[in-house]
Order: C-alpha cells, then structure tokens, then sequence
C-alpha cells in the first residue's frame, strides 16, 4: 500500500530526469500510472464489501508514536478509487488538452505528485500522516492552480489557495496533538474505540473546532470558500482533477472519517448543518451571476460541498447513504462538465456563456456528454444523481427538527443547481450557432472520450444502482459508524413526498433555466457587494497586518547597529536584573579570598587607568598604546595567578594586536565624536548598569562551590595517558586535538579574510567612482 | 582580589559595550577587544584563581602532588584568546577597506546595502 501511494511522487522524481520524453507523443503514456493505481484498488472491492478493513502499519518515528499506519475500509477505498479513476481521465485529458506546452512534463510531475499526497490522505490512519498528507495536497496544488505562472492572477490564486487551506491543515495538526493528548494515541482506528471518552473530555469541543477549521477551509465552506472559484485560473485539467473528486473532498473525507469518533453530539451537527446549509444556498445563488462557465461550476461546486457537510451534519443513516451516493454523482457529472469546458475553451478559446451556443454541430459527442452531466446534475431520471437528490430529500424530510427550513434551503440549493448545471452543460451545446464560432474546429478523440465514459458511467449507474450499492456505498455507511445491512438502492422509489419535491424542483429549475439568461449586467450586479465579501474582508485584514508586521520590523531591525546592541543589553539587563534583585545574597567568605598584595594593586590600577584613557581619549593612537597596556596588564595578572601559557599567549597575541592596528592606523578613520551629551550619557547609564550586574554575577557565582572534577581528570591523565606535563598544553593539543584543529581552519579561514581584504583592488571605474562622491549615495549606473 | 578581579571584570563589560554603542569604527573594534578581555578575564575568575601553582607536573613526578591551578578554564580561555584575535584582525582590516571604499567613519550612514538608499 506504501508503494502504491508513493507512486506518484516516484513518478514525478522520475519525470524530473526523463521528463522531455514525455513532453511530445509519449504524453499519453503516464495516464497508466493512475491507471495501474485505479486497478491495483479496484481489486480490493470484494475484500471490502465483505467487510474486511485492511490494515497497514510501518514504524516511522516510534518513540513519538508515529508510524506509517494505513487502513483501506469503505470510506478510504471511495476515494481511492475516485482519485485514481478520475486521476487517469483527467491524465489522459491533458496529454491532449495541453499538448505541446513547454513545461508538460512539469505538469504531469506536480499531477501525480498531488495524486500520491491525495492517497495517502485518505488511507493514513495515524493522525500525524494524515496532516503531513494533508499539507503535501496544499502545496502540490499550490503548484497546479498556479501553473501558469505568467500570469499575475494566478500566481495570487496560488497564494490565496495555498494560505487558506495552509492554515486549515495547521488546524488539523492542532486537532491531532488535541487527541492525541485525550486518547494516548495518533491512530485514528483507535480512537474509534475512546469515542465516548473523547466526547466527554473538557477539550472535545476544542478538538471539534479544529477539525472544522481543517474541514472547511479544505472543503471551501462559508466563509473560507472564496479560494476555489479562485483556484479557476489553473488549467482545467486541474480544476477537474482538484474540485470534482480529490482536493475539495478531502475536507469532506475529513468530516465522514471522524463521524464516528466525535460525530453524534449537538455541537457537531448543528455546526455542520448550520454552515453546510449556508453554503450550499449562498453559493448556489452566486451561480445565477456567474457568465464564465469555469465560474459557475465553481460556486456550484461549492454548493455541492454545502451539501455534502449539510449531509454529515444531519448524522442519520439515510443521511451518510445520500453523502455517499451524492460525492459518487457529484464526482461524475462535475468532472464531466470540467472536462467538457475544458475542450470548449480549447477549441473556442471563450468560456464566456452568453456567447456559447450551438456548438452540439461541431463536437457532438462533447454536447452528448455535456447534457448527459446536467441532467445527471438536474437529478432527472435516469440518472444516478437522480438517485442521490431522491436520497438528499428524503433525508432531509426524515430529520428529527425544523425539517421545514432544512427542506426550502435543499431544495432552493437543488433548483438553482440544476439550473447552473444546464447553463454549464446545455446552454453551450443548443440554439443556433453563431458566426464567430462556425469555423471551430472538431475536438480529438483523447479530449471527447473522458467526459463521455464519465456522463455514460451516470446514466448506467442510474439504471442498475445496485452495481455500486453493495461494492462501494454499503461500506462507506458502516466506516461512518451506522448500520448498512438495510440499504437498498433504487431508481423508482414509489410516488411520495420526495417524488412530488423531484417534481417540483425539476419544473421549477428548468423554467429558471429558461427565465433567467446569464448576461454581464448580472455579473456586475452582484460585483457591487464585493465590499462584504468574505474575500475582500480577509484581504483588508492582511493589508493591516502587513503594516503591523512591517511597523514591527522596521521597529527592531532598524539598520543602527548600536540599536541592536541597545536592545540586547537592555533585555539583558532587565531580565537578569530582576532575577538577581530577588536572588542575590551578597555574602562573600572572606577567608577563602586571595590575599591582595602591592604587585596586584599596582597591576589593576594600571589597568583602570588603560582602560579608561582608552575610552576617554581623542586620538587613535593614544586609543590602541592604552589598549596594548590593558592587554599586558591583563597578561600580568594571568602570570601572578599560575596561568604562564595564558600569559604567554595575551602578551603575544596583544602586541600583534598593536602593530596591526598601528600599521593601518593611518587609513583608518578619524576618531570622532559622533554621539551628542544625551546620547552619551544614556549608553553611560546603560553600560554601567550592566557592567555592575556582571560585577554582581561574577561575584555570585563566587561564593557557589566549584567543581573541579574535569579538571582532576585531565591532571590525573594528562602524563599516564598522553605523557606531557604541561596540562593545559596536553589539553589543547591531544584531549581537544580535533577543537583546537578546527580553531586552527577558523584561523586559516580569517586569515585568508584578512589577505584578500588588504589585497583587494577595486576596479579603476568604481575607485573613481567613489572617489568621486564620497558617499555611499550616488546613482547606481554602471 | 577576588573582588578586584570582579570589579575590572565589570568595567571591562561596562566600557566594552559603551565603546560599541559609539558610532565610530574604530571605537566599535575598540570596544570588541574590551569585551573580549572581560569575557577572558571572567572565565579565569570563575574557575577560580591560584597563586603560584601553574598546572605542571613537577620534573620527575607523574601527577600532582601539590595543589595546582584548575587547567580547563586556561584551556578555555587560551582558545578565546587565539580566535578573539582573528576575529579582531579580521574587523581591522575590514573597517580600513569599508573605510577606503565608502569614506566614511559613521556607522549610521552605512546602515544600508543598497547604494542607492
């Protein structure tokens, strides 16, 4: 199962080597790739509808409780099977669709990369996969919207899809650590187990939040929808591949995999209800407004996710039946419309609806497959979405409370998607065909086939829906927690309640099609209430932000350096400060002190001295001779308490210090005085108050014992072991050898700095040029 | 002395950091080379110091026999020095050429890497 997830993403670092073999002829070629995966799953399906569940675990990281965990049940085996069957349609569509473009084999690379991440999200098990999955669709389709990465818009739709459900998946690993935290475990199969514990824990609603955040940012429910229709600027083999059956269902997926382990409490489905609800009819409405037809199938499908949260939310059996009949029907007749756009925007190069029509003379088979989809959308029978809407109805009517709100709110959703799927799918296809399109040329067999098998897959279905009852739905109800053993599919189902709201729904959305003609002026009605827009809301919110974080930068990393040291001095100060006021003891055992004698005194008065001349001077060289006596003081001291190499090094290293500085001294710069009293007297306050703290620490540490357990050690073997009586030579050159060889490359390094910033010669030209302005504000031509 | 040592320690920090808070460059290098002696000096004074005990064993001895001063904080402090020292030629050298090429000694008009700003 591993290797079949991995697949794609073996494919596409396969692509990267062999991937201008792909780009012509042999296109055609990585469509077996899906294929094969479609086929490998397909042969699981008895397995499963007998009610096997198949479990596959590899160790990855035990000591966090991470493993490679897949599980194949009902549920995960759907959306395989959708991922991969589709997958290969959509793979063979676009060796046609985008033959010849430059970067196809690019394409295929981020395609099979996003199918593998799509896989592995619905058959991980354990949660932590589940989120890295997750994230890997993000960014796979990430690359996929933003594909045509010359054009501006859709490099932002790449951004925006990427952001929204970036933070959806950030959700999801906040919701998997949650659980984790209640039940001890990443694995979701085990969790179904603690299902009643988890609802009662303090922090079930929390968890429910986050899996909500994950679910409907991914799904593109109210009010994080708007990435979707934006997502339309991506080729439309991707707008199929991502919005009919894989990227968008994922939320989906999300919400019907934990049905059974959070599912059945009030919050959870009012919630689901609530938002599914809204989406559906808001984004079902937007559809009437829309004159591209990539952007009615957007907000239809949209609509069509409203309904499927709608669905969960109601937590039924009836309910989880019609879920799983309608992402079977939405995924063909909404790939099929995708597809079918996509060859008329290729021969057409228009999507604009209102000047479509008539094509069904050029692409007859395109126009068979179109109206084949919208009426499968419209639920007429005989299709299978027929047998989904009948399913949603009586749902819907079975619900235990305010059955009549939830009735108007699915059947006005219904109504007005079928209206969209017949503009989408009829519109294009009937009436006269007009002058400009009549030299349009016929489509290929590898553009018309995918759409037409999907739209004949609808109607077979329709026909004889027991083919998938048992085999694919029967097994999605019992992954979602209820019994199954009852469910009978049909077409007719008997003249009834839902027959007669079929009937109505059917008549009223047909006359809608007909009433209502989708035009420009409609468009730019709704445009005017962009300014509530949940899109335009978000973007103001970022721009403040953006200033907010900018303000914030600018504040910090300001360019001054002595801004910087300020800022960590003052931190320092505070923070050790206030714990040292609280914590400091001040006691010092005089007795264990070193005597002080006249030598010592001497010594650090000398030092003071330097130390201050250093400081207080005006001339460079007054400046570094006090330094060079700071150094050689210092080195005294390191001779009076018993450190010879350490003084031996100081006095060395100190004059080289000297006669390097004396030997640039003159081109260095003058030693000004930049800073006014102010300023001055604020950096005196503050050097000398962290000057009296290191004072305090050191002093502190003073009066701790002091272990000198390494240092016994090195003293005990430094002549047994390594046979040198200098210990701290001993130390540096054999205990330490290999830091003290890398001290030496560090030196090289500096050293090797330090010759070619004196060797250095500038270019004549830009000598002069600084020459010149004696700035570093000139123009910047050369 | 003990508290001497402290004392100096402290004034090195202080006027370490003053020095870098200045806005010449030299100064800045300047106060690098304070701050790095105090670092030194402060390391030798927690690893507590010895008088006239010098971690040598003794001509014909194989361990100590005597007290003897901690060796580790000397290593340490050894290595300090040596690297303090390439990292201070390195900034020497670099003020000088930043100094040839933009002619100015004022850190605040080189708080950009674009010419043009």
């Amino acid at each position: 199962m591993l290797t079949a997830i991995l697949t794609g993403f073996l494919f596409s670092i396969f692509l990267v080597f062999t991937g201008k073999f792909f780009k012509g002829k042999l296109s055609i070629l990585a469509s077996l790739i899906p294929l094969g995966l479609f086929v490998y799953f397909f042969q699981f399906i008895p397995a499963i509808a007998g009610g096997e569940v198949i479990m596959r675990s590899y160790e990855w990281i035990p000591s966090f409780n991470v493993d490679l965990g897949f599980k194949l049940d009902g549920l995960s085996l759907l959306f395989s099977l959708m991922i991969t069957g589709i997958g290969f349609l959509v793979f063979a569509y676009t060796s046609s669709y985008l033959k010849g473009h430059e970067y196809l084999d690019r394409f295929y690379g981020y395609l099979a990369s996003f199918m593998g991440a799509m896989l592995g999200l619905v058959l991980s098990d354990n949660m932590i996969t589940l989120f890295v999955f997750w994230e890997l669709t993000s960014i796979t389709s990430f690359f996929l919207i933003g594909f045509n990465n010359t054009n501006p818009a859709s490099r932002k739709s790449a951004l925006t899809a990427l952001g929204i459900t970036g933070i959806g998946g950030l959700f999801l690993l906040a919701g998997a650590l949650l659980l984790n935290n209640m039940t001890g475990t990443y694995s979701i199969s085990e969790m179904l187990s603690m299902s009643e514990a988890i609802r009662e824990n303090e922090f079930y609603f929390l968890a429910v939040i986050f899996i909500f955040g994950a679910a409907f940012t991914k799904s593109a429910q109210f009010p994080f929808h708007f990435w979707l229709p934006g997502a339309m600027k991506a080729p439309t083999p991707v707008s199929t591949y991502l919005h009919s059956a894989t990227m968008v269902k994922a939320g989906i997926y999300l919400l019907m995999r934990f049905t059974p382990v959070l599912g059945g409490e009030n919050i959870w489905n009012t919630t689901l209800i609530v938002v599914g609800g809204i989406t559906m009819v808001y984004s079902a409405i937007h559809t009437i407004f829309r004159t591209d037809l990539k952007g009615i199938l957007a907000y239809s499908t949209i609509s069509a996710l409203g309904i499927l949260v709608f669905l969960t939310g109601l937590g039924t059996q009836e309910a989880f039946l019609a879920a799983a009949v309608f992402i079977i029907v939405h995924a063909f007749y909404k790939a099929t419309l995708f597809l079918v756009t996509g060859i008329i925007d290729h021969q057409t190069h228009t999507r604009d609806v209102t000047r479509l029509s008539g094509l069904n003379k050029i692409m007859l088979p395109v126009g068979i497959a179109g109206i084949l989809a919208a009426i499968s959308s419209a639920g007429i029978p005989p299709t299978i979405g027929f047998v989904g809407k009948e399913l949603t109805y009586e749902a819907s009517l079975h619900y235990e409370s305010l059955v009549i709100f939830l009735m108007i709110a699915i059947v006005v959703t219904k109504i007005l998607l079928l209206y969209a799927g017949f503009v989408a799918g009829i519109k294009p296809f009937t009436g006269k065909l007009p002058e400009e399109l009549s030299n349009t040329k016929k489509p290929g067999f590898v553009l018309w086939a995918p759409p037409l098998l999907l739209a004949i897959l609808g109607i077979v279905f329709g026909i004889a829906p027991f083919i998938i009852e048992a085999p694919l739905i029967k097994p999605v109800v019992e992954a979602m927690g209820a019994d199954a053993s009852n469910i009978h599919l049909a077409l007719w189902h008997g003249f009834n309640t839902v027959f007669i709201l079929s009937l109505i729904t059917i008549g009223v959305g047909t006359a809608l099609y007909f009433i209502i003609k989708p035009s420009k002026g409609l468009e730019n009605g709704i445009a005017r209430f962009d300014f509530i827009a949940p899109e335009n809301i978000l973007t103001k919110f970022n721009k403040i932000f953006m200033s907010i974080s900018n303000f914030w930068t600018n504040f910090f990393q300001n360019g001054y350096l002595r801004n910087y040291i300020s800022i960590i001095i003052l931190f320092l100060v505070v923070l050790v400060g206030y714990i040292m006021i609280g914590s400091t003891r001040f006691t010092i055992d005089y007795n264990s002190l070193s005597k002080i004698t006249v030598y010592e005194i001497t010594t650090t008065l000398i030092l003071i001295a330097g130390i201050f001349y250093t400081v207080f001077t005006d001339s460079r060289l007054a400046a570094v001779a006090a330094m060079g006596v700071v150094g050689l003081s210092i080195c005294l001291i390191f001779v009076f308490y018993s450190a010879p190499d350490l003084a031996m090094t100081q006095f060395s290293i100190d004059t080289l210090t000297v006669i390097l500085f004396v030997l640039v001294l003159y081109k260095l710069p003058k030693y000004l005085k930049l800073s006014d009293y102010k300023t001055r007297l604020r950096d005196g306050i503050l050097s000398t108050i962290f000057g009296l703290i290191i004072t305090t620490l050191a002093l502190e540490v003073l009066s701790e014992p002091v272990s000198k357990e390494v240092g016994d050690f090195y003293a005990a073997n430094s002549y047994i072991e390594a046979h040198g009586k200098n210990v701290v030579n001993v130390i540096l050159v054999d205990f330490r050898g290999v830091d003290t060889l890398m001290e030496i490359s560090v030196l090289s390094i500096a050293a090797v700095g330090v010759f070619g910033l004196m060797k250095l010669r500038l270019k004549m030209k830009d000598r002069r040029r600084y020459a010149d302005t004696g700035q570093n504000t000139e123009n910047n031509k050369n | 002395m003990e508290i001497l040592l402290a004392v100096m320690v402290g004034i090195l920090y202080g006027t370490g950091i003053y020095m870098m808070l200045r806005r010449s460059m030299v100064k800045l290098i300047i106060g690098i080379i304070l701050l790095g002696n105090g670092a030194n000096l402060l390391i030798f004074l927690l690893g507590r110091i010895t008088k006239g005990a010098p971690p040598i064993i003794p001509g014909d001895a194989k361990v100590f026999t005597e007290a003897f001063a901690d060796p580790v904080p000397q290593a340490l402090i050894l290595t300090a020095i040596v690297i303090s020292f390439g990292l201070q030629s390195f900034a020497i050298v670099l003020v000088k050429r930043a100094h040839t090429v933009v002619r100015t000694d004022d850190l605040d008009e080189m708080n950009a890497t674009d010419e043009d700003s």
